[in-house]
């Protein structure tokens, strides 16, 4: 995840050799923005239709960038959240995941995100979901990290993890019912 | 890889109908509840399409820059049946490479007539008095082609392929047939949002269909 200019945050998932390759692209737009020096800045909206516009054209060329991205970000009291995927299909709404977390997690998010919801309470159903993804998703592990922004600005946390439990009767000597096989 | 799915356009003697599901799916799954699929092209012409989300997306932001254009150039807004024709070069254009965008457009043309014209993803055209494109469209256009009885575009003289129906009686009919799709394509539902261009100008209006 990083920070994109005064108003945004990007987070990505796949190839992480093209998702800095990505943030060359946004670092140099950023830089021409604000060389422009005249108290305008590029907004969650902006910085996210430049995305869009780079993943569908790299599509395009049969060349794409293997990236699924998402954007949020708060600008003049708007917020607004995001996502691009490598071939360039892009949507905003609510709550967005990318790969298994699209199977596990919007259902979640779906049932029990709210309008008011609190950033406690946001932080609370986002490691339900990230529990979730750790029990069943085999390419999880268990270190993440929160990124907030809001109209002041971001703020990346530390990672941490999550308690899990595996005490499961079935997990106990797991191999009592196989005995000879693998 | 079709995202979005079903859209319908009806054309009045004095209004016309553009709707589609808001439903944004990916193979099996639902990406998003909430996508809008019309795109205001010009005052008075309105494009519905389904498709391949990102072509889709270009090809809207391709015929608003064209259209800006034009303004500048001509010093007014383009008509239903010059955008009509601007969309199917626009689609043409990349005939060996093709926007994977199933369109309907609709609007009045300059006498404030209903027009709708259905195009395929290389551009080619028709006028016509009703459509539908998308996964929904084949269980939606037999139900429209019973209902509102389009003659044939080989009689001659030519007849008015524009439904005698009233403006609230084309919406219901709108909305009859989406909920009906809904119930049997697995990729239309959500919500149903409904644009209508008469004299008056344009409005939306909303409703919800089936979630599963």
């Amino acid at each position: 995840m990083k920070p994109i200019g005064k108003h945004s945050l990007l987070g990505a998932s796949g190839e992480i050799s093209d998702f800095q390759e990505i943030l060359r692209y946004l670092n140099e737009l950023i830089l021409y923005d604000n060389m422009w020096d005249d108290g305008n800045s590029l907004g969650p909206k902006e910085v996210h239709n430049y995305l869009t516009r780079v993943m569908y054209n790299r599509r395009n060329k049969f060349n794409p960038l293997w990236n699924s991205l998402v954007l949020g970000g708060v600008k003049n009291g708007n917020k607004y959240l995001g996502t691009v995927s490598m071939i360039g299909v892009t949507f905003e709404d609510n709550h967005v995941a990318t790969r298994f977390g699209n199977h596990l997690a919007r259902p979640i998010l779906r049932q029990e995100w709210h309008e008011n919801l609190s950033f406690e309470d946001g932080v609370k159903l986002l490691e339900k979901c990230m529990r979730v993804l750790l029990y069943r998703d085999r390419s999880a592990v268990n270190k993440l990290q929160i990124a907030k922004i809001t109209e002041e600005g971001v703020t990346i946390h530390q990672p941490y993890s999550l308690k899990t439990y595996w005490e499961i009767s079935t997990f106990e000597n797991p191999a009592q019912g196989a005995i000879g096989s693998w | 890889m079709e995202n979005c799915r079903s859209c319908v356009a009806i054309a009045g003697a004095d209004y016309c109908v553009i709707a589609a599901d808001t439903r944004m799916s990916t193979g099996y799954n639902i990406l998003t509840r909430d996508y809008s699929k019309i795109c205001k092209l010009a005052d008075k012409c309105v494009m519905a399409s389904s498709g391949f989300q990102a072509d889709v997306r270009a090809l809207q932001k391709q015929l608003a820059a064209r259209h800006l254009i034009y303004q500048h150039q001509h010093n007014k807004q383009m008509s239903c049946p010059a955008m009509a024709q601007l969309l199917s070069n626009t689609l043409y254009y990349k005939r060996f490479f093709p926007y994977y965008s199933f369109n309907v457009l609709g609007g009045l043309d300059n006498e404030g007539k209903g027009c709708v014209f259905t195009y395929d993803a290389v551009g080619s055209y028709e006028k016509v008095g009703y459509s539908s494109q998308g996964s929904g469209s084949t269980l939606i256009m037999p139900f429209l082609d019973n209902q509102l009885k389009s003659p044939s575009p080989l009689l001659l003289p030519a007849q008015d392929a524009v439904t005698p129906l009233v403006e609230a009686e084309a919406i219901d009919l709108v909305k009859t047939v989406f909920a009906s799709a809904s119930e049997r394509d697995i990729y239309t539902g959500d919500k149903l949002e409904l644009v209508i261009i008469n004299a008056a100008g344009i409005r939306r209006e909303y409703m919800e269909l089936r979630k599963d």
